[in-house]
């Protein structure tokens, strides 16, 4: 098979074809290019932050203190990792509007086997999250079996889970999860001390930094063209300096919530096996066409089937972060906004609702956003009817967003 | 291995027997024969409807034929599917392409045969490779890392080509590639169908464009109603000719395509056969053995084993 493989291009000189060069100029005027051609990335959700921030911030100065953004980040983690699931799932063009149900289900069946029949924590943990991938695996074989469009499988999905959840609960309808597990201590308690937080971010870019340098090298020797040591070291700075930043500032008040980093975890992973494994790869070409994915081969069918199981584990495991966070699970647990706020944030991020097109961060900034909006309105004293409001409208522009750039991109060539 | 097939001389690779297929009621091939040699370009031309798709589907592993052999390597084969037809070495590029254009150049060549270092994506090896193939091509991409949504008609095309490329296949199959081409992006292809044919691959050309299969084919295959209706050495043919066979002007069908072990034998192959010049000539019988000369071009007949462009027999059978 290995067609041409030991044959090296001996004299491979740098392609004067080639569209981008090296260097820091380049890297920036490659950037300023992509955005006038429409592919905007994470930029309109990142200065959708600032403005948000700044508004907020003026409106009310305890918007930007630690200690409220403290907040944000643990309010960020359950949803946000829901979100990560409806991420996936519009990577492939399809929709998964059940997760806040199957994130109640599992907060259900979690609080009922621990609280309720003893069991184990950690037994009770994987069988909310095997619930979850039950779900997905059922959606899955619905849609790959029956073709039965995602919309309509996953509406159904949203009321027989609910009403599934409410039965789980029975008679008492809220069950409150001891203060002293260590789920609970998990999701309120626990905080990185700063030198850890310091530690952590110091290995993180200097793992990313690592890896960046050993890439270029691995494409330098293979007469690729690849990037420069400067711009690793400018991108790596660059991470370093805001983290260090973000830590010192969080670290003011508790600090890092465990739960949060798991979250950030969560997505740094995803967004791992999005990018550089074959599955990630299937995911993003089903996503861009079902048919060109088939004929090169791929069990298209079992990527839909995955991709829904891991929506659904993931929006088990966000509600088991949900129900430790409050320490309880109750009737409403994962009904009202969650569903709705998960696949907003994944819109809101820049994942397109089109398929094909996104990244696992885009989880993390849309969640940012929506619970920046949530979180600025509750302090200024305005109730929910104002906040579903608000959130509705930034939706709403995340999606023009979306879609102007699309056009941009259809316009300019990069569709 | 890296040009496995130019020490050797041009083998036969496909060779398809008497090929029925039906729909319904519908023959769409009746008793078709047809062959591809290594590094030898095969247009397959014929009006709408004359059984060039479903040829090429049977092929690919579409359809299964209802009738008929299919040799592949002097062995007979079965292509039930498409993935079997793949594994002979056999690759067909559909009019439509099947390119995902969310995904740059490299992750398309490489979709669903991705090299792995370890459990991640070989990045570097693929790119690396791809500008080996489009080098050899001489194929002209901006960039392999742009999205081939951005990339021209043309380009796009020789992303597809360079795909099937991918897995080495002996035959390649192109549907229609200069369909929705200008002039320079049509050039473009053709070049890169030199360039199949200068590695060895068999191709099998499907056109309308009579221009583009003068230019770049060896030897054309008519089809008409779904019958063989002349096989032409492009050297020694006109496009008028070839019209007059795709539109029944000139029809060959019938009598002259009896099994070719039949004579094969007792006739040098390449018999060249009388086109009728006119269209009048609709009150000869089918049935005209005898060749005679001919202002048209030369009809061949399915020679045992195949040679580059004449399928002259001399001495090797």
């Amino acid at each position: 098979m290995s067609a041409r493989g030991d044959e090296r291009l001996a004299e491979q000189a740098p392609d004067e074809r080639l569209l981008s060069g090296s260097g820091i100029r380049s890297l920036f005027e490659g950037f300023v290019a992509r955005i006038r051609g429409g592919d905007l990335g994470a930029l309109p959700v990142v200065l959708g932050i600032i403005v948000i921030w700044t508004v907020f911030q003026l409106l009310n100065p305890v918007f930007l203190s630690s200690e409220n953004l403290v907040n944000l980040t643990m309010q960020c983690a359950a949803i946000g990792t829901i979100a990560l699931g409806v991420v996936v799932v519009l990577l492939v063009g399809e929709i998964d509007l059940s997760v806040g149900s199957v994130s109640g289900l599992a907060a259900a069946v979690l609080a009922v086997t621990f609280v309720q029949m003893q069991w184990n924590l950690v037994l009770s943990i994987l069988a909310a999250l095997a619930i979850g991938g039950l779900v997905g695996l059922v959606y899955g074989y619905l849609f790959t079996r029956f073709g039965l469009p995602s919309f309509v499988i996953t509406l159904a999905g949203l009321l027989g889970f609910l009403g599934l959840q409410l039965w789980v609960l029975g008679e008492t309808g809220s069950i409150a999860i001891p203060f002293d597990s260590w789920i609970v201590q998990f999701a309120q308690q626990m905080f990185l001390p700063p030198w850890a937080a310091y530690a952590l971010a110091a290995a993180s870019v200097g793992v990313y930094a690592w890896s960046r340098v050993r890439h270029a090298q691995r494409r330098a020797a293979a007469n690729l063209v690849s990037q420069s040591y400067a711009a690793i070291a400018v991108r790596s700075g660059v991470m370093l300096a805001f983290l260090v930043a973000a830590i010192w500032y969080l670290s003011l008040d508790r600090g890092i919530g465990v739960m949060f980093l798991f979250f950030l975890a969560l997505v740094v992973v995803m967004n791992f096996v999005l990018t550089r494994t074959r599955w990630g790869r299937s995911v993003y070409a089903v996503g861009g066409s079902v048919e060109a994915a088939r004929r090169a081969g791929i069990r298209v069918d079992r990527v839909y089937l995955s991709v829904f199981v891991l929506c659904s584990t993931l929006a088990a495991a966000g509600g088991i972060l949900a129900a430790a966070r409050l320490a309880s699970a109750n009737q409403s647990s994962g009904t009202g906004d969650v569903n709705l706020n998960a696949i907003a944030a994944a819109v809101i991020g820049g994942t397109s609702l089109f398929g094909g097109r996104g990244s696992a961060f885009s989880a993390l900034v849309g969640i940012v956003v929506i619970q920046s909006i949530s979180s600025g309105l509750t302090l200024l004293n305005l109730d929910s009817s104002v906040q579903f409001m608000v959130t509705g409208v930034v939706l709403v522009l995340a999606v023009i967003v979306d879609s102007l750039s699309r056009r941009t991109r259809a316009a300019t060539g990069r569709a | 291995m890296t040009h496995p097939r130019t020490g050797r001389p041009r083998e036969r690779v496909l060779t398809m027997r008497g090929i029925g297929k039906r729909f319904g009621a519908v023959k769409a091939l009746t008793d078709v024969d047809f062959w591809v040699n290594e590094g030898e370009v095969v247009a397959l031309v014929g009006d709408n409807g004359a059984g060039k798709s479903t040829l090429v589907k049977v092929l690919a592993g579409v359809h299964p034929p209802d009738a008929g052999t299919i040799e592949f390597d002097g062995e007979p084969v079965d292509i039930p599917s498409p993935a079997d037809a793949q594994e002979l070495g056999i690759e067909t590029i559909f009019q439509d392409l099947a390119l995902c254009d969310n995904l740059d150049v490299v992750a398309n060549l490489w979709l669903g045969r991705e090299l792995r270092d370890g459990a991640t994506l070989d990045e570097v090896d693929m790119e690396q490779r791809t500008w080996t193939l489009l080098r050899e091509l001489s194929a002209k991409i901006p960039s392999v890392r742009v999205p081939v949504a951005s990339l021209s008609g043309g380009q796009r095309q020789t992303v597809a080509i360079a795909r099937s490329l991918i897995g080495e296949p002996r035959v390649v199959i192109l549907d229609e590639p200069t369909a929705a081409l200008g002039v320079a992006q049509t050039a473009e292809v053709l070049n890169l169908i030199e360039r199949l044919r200068e590695r060895g691959h068999g191709v099998i050309l499907i056109s309308h464009n009579m221009a583009d299969v003068l230019a770049v084919a060896d030897r054309v295959v008519v089809l008409r109603l779904g019958r063989n209706n002349g096989v032409y050495n492009v050297a020694d043919v006109t496009s008028e000719t070839l019209i007059a066979a795709i539109t029944g002007a000139v029809d060959h069908s019938s009598g002259r395509w009896a099994p070719p072990a039949a004579t094969s034998s007792a006739t040098p192959a390449a018999a060249p056969v009388r086109a009728a010049p006119e269209p009048a000539a609709s009150d000869l019988p089918h049935v005209e053995p005898e060749p005679d000369d001919d202002i048209g071009g030369t009809v061949i007949r399915m020679p045992r084993t195949g040679s580059r462009r004449l399928p002259r027999e001399d001495g090797r059978r």
